[in-house]
């Protein structure tokens, strides 16, 4: 996979930015050069950035008339060579589901972030959620797998952002950033390096765009007006694109190469980070996003009164920490999940754990108060 | 298909799917033989379809890239296309229910901001592919496998709606008029803007077999019957052009 260095293309040094604007100067400085975007809370700052960046030059920027033309148009740019973006929210992400189930069929590097607020339905537009996880993953129909990021803080919207682009583009699938409402209005310090490492397609002349024998079952991927003649179809299709819809062993061998080319690497995509996993641990919280700083609050006080209890913060989202998560349940007696949803990553650890899964769910539109935690947590300890 | 079509073809395609009398053959040929008059670089044509006997016009038929997208969204995934490589001669060739009923706000939209796409509409007045179904282009009183009592709604007069958004070239033709079509949709490719080209395609088996048009030839017959030109059209009352179809340019633009 051909990673390379290149100069930030923002000036480098520290800035006081939000969540949102952190994410729009990271896909650029990540090589997106086309957005297509419908305005929707609390998500629009990151089209509004970007229409002005572009504006200057270097990308194409079109607001279209829903979020289903967004993403379809993202689609159709990332086909003729770009690396592509759209960002939304809660009712917009639902009706992108379509497409994201086409994107990952069809092997599409795509970029899509989520500044999750409080649903369902319109829900509570300007509050805030984390209600959008498992959409991320099984939103659309049929068996596919993505890659979900999930940030804590705004030098995370601007460091995820470049590794979703990559992480699309090194193994063509849909790649998210899935933030909270609370991290994408968060304004604080962030430093932007010189360099940034971005990820080019693999292109092959004339190589099976849809298969591969090779190890890692990435194919290589040519752009529309290469001269390829390239054949793209939702349907189910062999190694060139062609319809193969009435062939059983043709449609399970695709379904299952596109599981395991995620899947087989998630040692390397999936990121955690853990906080005092000592080997016998009274408690050891999971969490994520915008509430991972509540939960660091709760645990370090903790921990100072003499508590042994851990934390472990999951970076990624999809594909599930499904290994570490079982690793780390047997140095613990309970786990806990503090979650703005109804428990939606909770239900992923009790898969996986080994011990005790217990669950805090709040989804009134507020943050998890970093003293709810640690209420919590003294009650169940 | 004439034989000195073939090099547009991609060779591992033996046959189409389309059924017995179907327009879709004919016009498969029609816009084969604008490209061929044109002489484009098909290293350098993109065609994008959506769902439906029609989005397999260009998939997998034609020697070109292809990109056949979900239902309603071919135009979306166009635009991103041409707006990231304007040098893609981008042509959308699609169904009256995929680009008019479900995609219905994408079209009129494109047409809006006159993106340079040439929209082939082969309109064949039902959903053919899911079993006959009343579309938003089918006739009042047609009977259809969910309208067994005859169609209530009126249709939808394409060319007028998108003429309306702004289009940049409008034409409907019937493809009992090869020549107007060919001439049409390569009037709509040189146009720099969106072109729209509504083309009246039969379909024998699922419109045809229920609205008394039994075989092949009677509803070609019906078609040649029905359709008559803007000059034509010009001299009769309104009670004389019921039941016609009105074929022509409607707006010409730069081309």
């Amino acid at each position: 996979m051909r990673y390379r260095v290149v100069q930030s293309i923002f000036p480098p040094g520290n800035y006081y930015f939000s969540g949102n604007e952190a994410v729009a100067e990271g896909a650029i400085a990540a090589g997106c050069r086309y957005y297509a975007g419908y305005p929707i809370t609390p998500s629009s700052e990151i089209m509004e950035r970007i229409s002005v960046r572009f504006q200057k030059g270097g990308g194409v920027f079109i607001q279209m008339e829903d979020e289903i033309g967004s993403i379809c148009s993202v689609i159709g740019a990332s086909w003729a060579g770009a690396k592509a973006m759209t960002a939304t929210s809660g009712p917009g992400f639902s009706l992108m589901m379509e497409a994201i189930g086409y994107a990952a069929f069809t092997e599409t590097p795509i970029v899509v972030v989520d500044i999750q607020r409080a649903g369902p339905g319109t829900g509570q537009a300007t509050r805030v959620g984390s209600g959008d996880v498992m959409q991320t993953k099984w939103g659309s129909h049929g068996d596919y797998q993505v890659i979900a990021h999930s940030p804590w803080s705004v030098q995370e919207m601007y460091d995820f952002i470049i590794k979703a682009f990559n992480m699309a583009e090194q193994y063509r699938v849909p790649s998210f950033v899935l933030a909270d409402e609370a991290v994408g209005h968060l304004r604080e310090k962030i430093v932007i390096k010189e360099t940034v490492e971005v990820c080019d397609r693999v292109k092959r002349p004339g190589a099976a765009p849809f298969d591969t024998e090779e190890e890692g079952g990435i194919p290589p991927m040519p752009s529309f007006g290469e001269g390829e003649r390239l054949l793209v179809t939702g349907s189910t299709h062999d190694a060139y694109g062609f319809r193969k819809t009435d062939d059983p062993n043709v449609h399970a061998r695709l379904v299952s190469r596109l599981h395991k080319k995620v899947m087989d690497h998630r040692d390397e995509i999936v990121d955690v980070e853990g906080y005092y996993l000592d080997d016998d641990l009274e408690g050891l919280v999971v969490s994520y996003g915008f509430t991972a700083r509540s939960a660091l609050f709760a645990v370090q006080r903790l921990r100072s009164d003499g508590v042994r209890v851990g934390m472990m913060r999951l970076k990624t989202l999809w594909p599930f920490a499904d290994r570490v998560v079982a690793e780390v349940s047997k140095r613990t007696k309970k786990i806990f999940v503090p979650e703005m949803n109804m428990g939606q990553v909770a239900g992923e650890v009790m898969k996986y754990a080994c011990c005790e899964v217990i669950t805090y769910n709040q989804t009134n539109g507020e943050v998890i108060h970093p003293h709810t935690i640690l209420e919590e947590m003294r009650r169940i300890l | 298909m004439a034989r000195d079509l073939e090099e547009y073809l991609r060779p591992e395609v033996q046959t189409t799917p389309f059924c017995p009398g179907c327009g879709h053959g004919i016009l498969m040929g029609l816009l084969l033989r604008a490209v061929d008059e044109l002489a484009l670089d098909m290293d350098r044509v993109l065609f994008v379809s959506g769902i439906g006997c029609a989005a397999w016009i260009p998939s997998p038929h034609f020697n070109a890239d292809t990109l056949h997208t979900l239902h309603g969204r071919a135009i979306p995934f166009a635009t991103g296309a041409k707006l990231f490589n304007p040098e893609l001669t981008t042509i959308v060739v699609s169904g009256d229910g995929d680009l008019t009923s479900i995609g219905g706000n994408h079209l009129i939209h494109a047409a809006r901001r006159n993106i340079d796409l040439t929209v082939i509409c082969a309109n064949n007045m039902i959903y053919g592919m899911t079993g006959g179904q009343v579309a938003s282009t089918s006739p009042l009183g047609a009977l259809t496998s969910t309208t067994m009592e005859g169609n209530i709604y009126r249709p939808f007069d394409l060319c007028k709606l998108v003429k309306a958004a702004g289009a940049a070239y409008v034409a409907r033709f019937s493809v009992t008029q090869p020549l107007s079509v060919i001439s049409a949709i390569k009037k709509g490719i040189n146009t720099e803007g969106f072109s729209f080209i509504e083309v009246l395609s039969p379909c024998p088996i699922q419109f045809g077999r229920r609205n008394r048009l039994d075989t092949p030839a009677a509803i070609v017959e019906r078609l040649h019957e029905q359709c008559i030109s803007l000059e034509e059209a010009g001299v009769l009352s309104p009670e004389e052009l019921e039941d016609r179809i009105i074929t022509g340019e409607f707006v010409h633009g730069g081309a």
